[in-house]
């Protein structure tokens, strides 16, 4: 009987595999096979990544450029949230409608509209030059600066969502008998709120700083040449130089980089939590 | 009786928040938002030259976007493209999903995390791997590719809500349709699908919106002949000055309010035939 509704099942879930397997799993173990073979077995396009100090130098780039948005999307999400969570549901609605909508405005939108706020004669340069602040416009646009603005607009929901649906779940009356024992504002959230917020900490940051290291878009339009992450030169290997073989291999690294920081999440978190709480 | 009084600050009232956080709260909402809405004013400014703040109010940007044959062209394809994605990631993902919240089978954690693995795979690696494997049957350039593409990518999106949907619903009512003598087939269209039909319609707008929003693979495998709106707009942002853009990105940010509130009623749909079970 079981058998049986188990194979029915089997039979649901399979048109789903079988797309995923060829239109997914077969073209990814493409680029891996195209990295290694040339046409016999080779690993010069992994030995040159790794000998280049151009490349070792991107990928430091790519590293900080991560961790940089990581936290500072983290210190902006927790700060909404602790804030979400403590908010009459009026203003609480206010900021959460203010969130999900700017979550779902087109990617190219958001970064388009940095260009227009950051750039030489954008509205942050107008105004300061209006308000007698500067003289001359200041560099906002092209460099760091740009990128990590940019990337942590675009991550603030992802972390701020995990760390409010955690905070949700926290009786606040634990902090209330935390000060009542004699805890200042300061222990109470050392000691009590930020300990058991840390499963949303780890699942947004962890979320953000595998998508952050594969993120192109932001730092092909706000970056500078100095600021060009990963992704970017791998598409200039496509694009513009036709090396399939090396775009291929620098593919692979990133993807197996990806991948091993998700699985120690997947071990320690559970995945689930990436899923937006949503238990498979 | 309800009298609102001024609540009198007390530090060991856990719902305190000082003032400090309410302004880095308030300064992090307007950095959220407010960029983005500049461009709406910027919108109806000169068709020429971009200017903040516009000196004129005009709708010369949007009269030149919905005149121009190539941006026409790229929003229909965009249309067309998300779509079909829609249909068959929706289509696949309402069957897996039935199988994975109802049904017990060998290895259903594996396809679950398999099924939902697009989603960490960074684009770029989407990018390429679909420039190489459609290149080799010629569908680059081509709709069907760019649905190729899209459909893996947003089963994600569409399984999450549908499944949750799933998960909520009351399977004894089945039971019941079919105590009192409705057959299988009727059970499903008069209980099953109205019940689930929200989530089902959620799900079918998240892989919409995914994909007519996705511009890192289409970089790869539009060609020039089977261009979106997103790859369109990137060329524009990234190669030229097109003093229109404003308008086009009020449009979207008009379609991202159409979506917030459609989810946000549907939600709610379901929200109220969970309680009413």
């Amino acid at each position: 009987m079981w058998q049986k509704a188990g194979f029915r099942h089997f039979l649901l879930v399979s048109p789903a595999m079988v797309a995923l397997i060829l239109l997914f799993a077969y073209p990814i173990s493409r680029i891996l096979v195209k990295s290694l073979f040339d046409p016999h077995f080779t690993l010069k396009e992994y030995v040159y990544f790794f000998t280049s100090p151009l490349y070792i130098r991107v990928m430091w780039i790519t590293i900080e450029i991560s961790l940089l948005t990581t936290l500072t999307a983290l210190v902006i999400g927790y700060i909404l949230a602790y804030v979400l969570r403590r908010a009459r549901p009026g203003v609480r609605n206010i900021f959460l409608m203010a969130i999900v909508l700017s979550f779902m405005i087109s990617l190219l939108v958001r970064n388009y509209s940095w260009i227009l706020v950051l750039q030489r004669n954008g509205v942050v340069n107008i105004l300061l030059k209006y308000f007698g602040i500067i003289d001359h416009p200041v560099k906002l646009l092209h460099n760091k600066f740009g990128v990590v603005v940019g990337m942590t607009h675009i991550f603030v929901p992802y972390i701020a969502f995990p760390i409010y649906s955690v905070m949700m779940g926290m009786d606040l009356n634990l902090e209330k008998a935390a000060q009542n024992l004699g805890a200042s504002r300061w222990q109470t959230f050392w000691r009590v709120t930020f300990p058991l917020s840390l499963p949303g900490i780890g699942a947004g940051a962890l979320l953000v700083f595998i998508m952050a290291l594969g993120f192109f878009i932001t730092p092909a339009l706000l970056g500078g040449r100095k600021e060009q992450m990963i992704s970017n030169l791998i598409e200039i290997q496509v694009i513009d130089l036709l090396n399939w073989p090396f775009a291929s291999a620098m593919s692979t690294i990133l993807l197996i980089v990806t991948l091993i920081i998700f699985f120690i999440y997947n071990r320690f978190l559970g995945a689930e939590r990436l899923w937006g709480g949503v238990k498979p | 009786m309800k009298k609102r009084t001024k609540r009198k600050t007390n530090w060991h009232d856990p719902l305190h928040i000082g003032w400090p956080l309410w302004v880095i709260s308030g300064a992090s909402v307007f950095f959220l938002i407010v960029p983005v809405l500049l461009l709406v004013p910027m919108s109806f400014g000169s068709a020429e030259i971009i200017e903040f703040p516009p000196t004129r109010f005009c709708l010369d940007q949007y009269r030149k976007f919905f005149s121009h044959p190539a941006w026409q062209s790229a929003v229909l394809t965009s249309l067309q493209v998300s779509a079909l994605t829609a249909i068959c990631s929706t289509t696949l993902g309402l069957l897996a999903s039935i199988a994975i919240v109802w049904g017990k089978f060998k290895g259903k954690g594996f396809i679950t995390g398999f099924i939902l693995s697009p989603m960490i795979v960074p684009l770029i690696v989407l990018g390429l791997a679909y420039y190489v494997f459609l290149a080799k049957f010629g569908l680059i350039g081509s709709k069907l590719g760019l649905v190729i593409a899209y459909t893996p990518l947003t089963l994600p999106f569409a399984v999450l809500p549908i499944s949750a949907t799933l998960r909520g619903f009351d399977r004894s009512l089945e039971n019941a349709a079919l105590n009192l003598g409705a057959n299988r087939f009727q059970t499903f269209m008069k209980i099953t699908v109205p019940i689930i039909r929200p989530g089902v319609i959620t799900g079918a707008l998240f892989a919409f919106m995914i994909a007519f929003d996705e511009v890192v693979i289409a970089l790869f495998i539009c060609g020039s002949t089977a261009v979106t709106l997103p790859k369109k707009m990137w060329d524009v942002i990234r190669y030229e000055i097109e003093p229109m853009l404003p308008a086009i990105s009020t449009l979207l940010l008009l379609l991202a309010v159409v979506f917030l509130v459609a989810t946000g009623l549907l939600q709610k749909r379901v929200a109220r035939r969970m309680e009413s079970r």
